[in-house]
């Protein structure tokens, strides 16, 4: 009987079958990439929000204080987002004709709440808590970037679970002395390498940070 | 088993494993209400709620049957007058010092300035002139009196007091004070030996005049 087939076939057979597999383990990669990039974790994504507060002016060009506004950052889990009645602290008496304060004084005499759009969001499963972080010497810029600068908020980080492994395996790398928290563009006056080790020190950060434990409870 | 059949199971597997990582998170998102999320099991939406009205505090304090501390006032006399305490409701100690100062600078300094002369930034970006806590007129006011300030606002100077919690309030007060005691310092204030340059400068100015 005549081949069927002629004898390249089996390096195709073969190929396909390697090819078949490589397609598989590239369809993972991709898959996995995908869950990591920016586009999956809204990373540098800028949200459309009632009203264009901008940390940029309040945060970098006047120099508010975060904890003017975000008031529990330091003693619980959330950090806080301001009632209207604190934007009304200055508002009341400052720009009170610009269209975009219009909604602010709306729901101040409303009693309506603004429904600022979420920016970040870690999925339910897993506990986070700002104050052990504040008071432990992570500043704000170690987690949510350069706040200053952004005329809308937006995630400067992925928030994946890798990312925040990076730093409960190495604290040492990005600790700051506790006056430093809330500042930005910060430097370490020193070495980190011989200011860290210290500082982990000093505030008695433990080990095992990484336990799953700690973030899944 | 043959070849074949093995191939297929593994393939399979293979094509399961794959539909892992694009599985969409049902626990990202559980039912329960965190912080400021919405809800639509109440009318208003919110998730987080108000007090109820008539709500009858239990915690310590909570009555606030001390006047000075929490209203900076002293108990009215026999004839019913009341006015500012003279003293702070507790010791200040060098860290309520620092935890005012602290604060000081968070809700203050934005309008009143660092130093207390009243020029911050948002003055100058247009609001009304905050006034100069270190002015003659306020050296000879009580710690209350900025207790009071803070706590019920004063004229177009809105209430801190949903921000600022009660002993925070006194620590601020407190640290005015110093602000005015520093800003009205003469060369006397500094203690012998501590820094004699500054002395030193400040009569070498004098002879030089
Ligand atoms: C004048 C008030 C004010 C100050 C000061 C302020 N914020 Fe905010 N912040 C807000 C408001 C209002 C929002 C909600 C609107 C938004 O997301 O832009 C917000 C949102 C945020 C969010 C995003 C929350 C989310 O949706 O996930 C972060 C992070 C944040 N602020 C960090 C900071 C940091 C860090 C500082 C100090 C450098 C700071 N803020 C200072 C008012 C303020
Ligand atoms: C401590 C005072 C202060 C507080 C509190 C404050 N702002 Fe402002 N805001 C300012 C100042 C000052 C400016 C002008 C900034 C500039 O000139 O760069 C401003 C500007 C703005 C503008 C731009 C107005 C325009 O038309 O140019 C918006 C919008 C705004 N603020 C919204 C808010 C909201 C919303 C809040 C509450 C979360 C808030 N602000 C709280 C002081 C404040
Ligand atoms: C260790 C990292 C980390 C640090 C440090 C950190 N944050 Fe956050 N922040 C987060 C994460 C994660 C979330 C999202 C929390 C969630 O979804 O439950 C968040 C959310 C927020 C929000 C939204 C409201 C809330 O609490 O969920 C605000 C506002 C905020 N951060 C402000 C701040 C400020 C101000 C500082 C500095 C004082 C700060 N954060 C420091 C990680 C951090
Ligand atoms: C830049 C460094 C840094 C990052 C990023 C970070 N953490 Fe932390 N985390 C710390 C430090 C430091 C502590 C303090 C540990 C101690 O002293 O017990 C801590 C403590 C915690 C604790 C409390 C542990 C306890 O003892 O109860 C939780 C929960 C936690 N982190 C969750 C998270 C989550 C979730 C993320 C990511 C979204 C994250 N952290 C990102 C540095 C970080
Ligand atoms: C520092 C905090 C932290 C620790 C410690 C931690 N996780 Fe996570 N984990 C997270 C965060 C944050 C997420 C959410 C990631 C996201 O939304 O992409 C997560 C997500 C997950 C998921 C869901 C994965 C996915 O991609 O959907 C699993 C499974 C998980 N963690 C298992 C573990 C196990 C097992 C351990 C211990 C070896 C552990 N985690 C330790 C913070 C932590
Ligand atoms: C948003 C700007 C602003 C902030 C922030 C602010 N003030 Fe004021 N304050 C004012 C203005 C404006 C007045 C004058 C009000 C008037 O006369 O109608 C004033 C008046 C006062 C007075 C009365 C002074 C007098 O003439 O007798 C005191 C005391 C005072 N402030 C203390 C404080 C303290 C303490 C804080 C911090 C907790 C603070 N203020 C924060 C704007 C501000």
């Amino acid at each position: 009987m005549a081949q069927l087939f002629p004898r390249s076939a089996n390096t195709m057979a073969r190929l396909s079958i390697f090819g078949g597999l490589f397609t598989v383990l590239l369809l993972f990669g991709l898959g996995f990439m995908l869950t990591r990039s920016p586009v999956a974790t809204r990373e540098g994504d800028q949200r459309v929000q009632p009203v264009q507060f901008s940390h940029k002016h309040h945060v970098g060009d006047i120099g508010i204080d975060c904890r003017y506004c975000h008031t529990s950052v330091e003693d619980s889990a959330s950090a806080g987002i301001p009632p209207t009645s604190t934007c009304m602290n200055c508002h009341s008496q400052l720009f009170t004709n610009s269209v975009e304060l219009e909604k602010v004084v709306n729901s101040w005499e409303t009693g309506e709440p603004l429904e600022w759009v979420r920016v970040h969001d870690l999925a339910d499963y897993v506990y986070f808590n700002h104050s052990i972080h504040v008071r432990n010497g992570i500043g704000c810029e170690s987690c949510h970037g350069r706040v200053d600068e952004m005329p809308l908020m937006m995630k400067a980080e992925p928030l994946t679970m890798e990312w925040c492994l990076e730093c409960h395996r190495n604290p040492e790398n990005f600790v700051r002395p506790l006056e430093e928290v809330y500042s930005f563009g910060y430097h370490p006056p020193i070495d980190q390498s011989v200011l860290g080790p210290q500082l982990v020190e000093s505030y008695n950060i433990r080990g095992n940070l990484d336990d799953c434990a700690v973030c899944h409870r | 088993m043959s070849r074949s059949k093995w191939g297929a199971r593994a393939l399979l597997l293979l094509v399961a494993l794959l539909l892992v990582t694009g599985c969409g998170q049902q626990m990202a998102n559980q039912p329960r209400v965190a912080a400021y999320q919405e809800s639509d099991f109440f009318d208003d939406g919110s998730g987080m709620r108000p007090v109820p009205p008539n709500t009858v505090p239990q915690m310590a304090g909570a009555l606030q049957e001390d006047p000075v501390l929490y209203t900076g006032m002293t108990a009215p006399d026999a004839e019913g007058n009341a006015g500012f305490s003279q003293e702070f409701p507790y010791e200040m100690t060098m860290e309520d010092l620092e935890r005012g100062h602290e604060r000081y600078d968070i809700f203050c300094a934005p309008c009143h300035s660092l130093d207390g002369g009243g020029d911050g930034m948002v003055v100058r970006r247009g609001y009304i002139p905050a006034p100069s806590l270190v002015q003659q007129r306020l050296l000879e006011q009580p710690g209350a009196y900025f207790y009071n300030a803070i706590t019920n606002g004063f004229g177009r100077m809105p209430s801190y007091a949903p921000q600022i919690s009660v002993t925070d309030r006194w620590a601020i007060a407190a640290y005015v004070k110093v602000l005015q005691r520093s800003q009205n310092a003469t060369p006397d204030d500094v203690p012998d030996g501590v820094e004699p340059e500054m002395k030193n400068a400040e009569t070498a100015a004098e002879t030089e005049e």
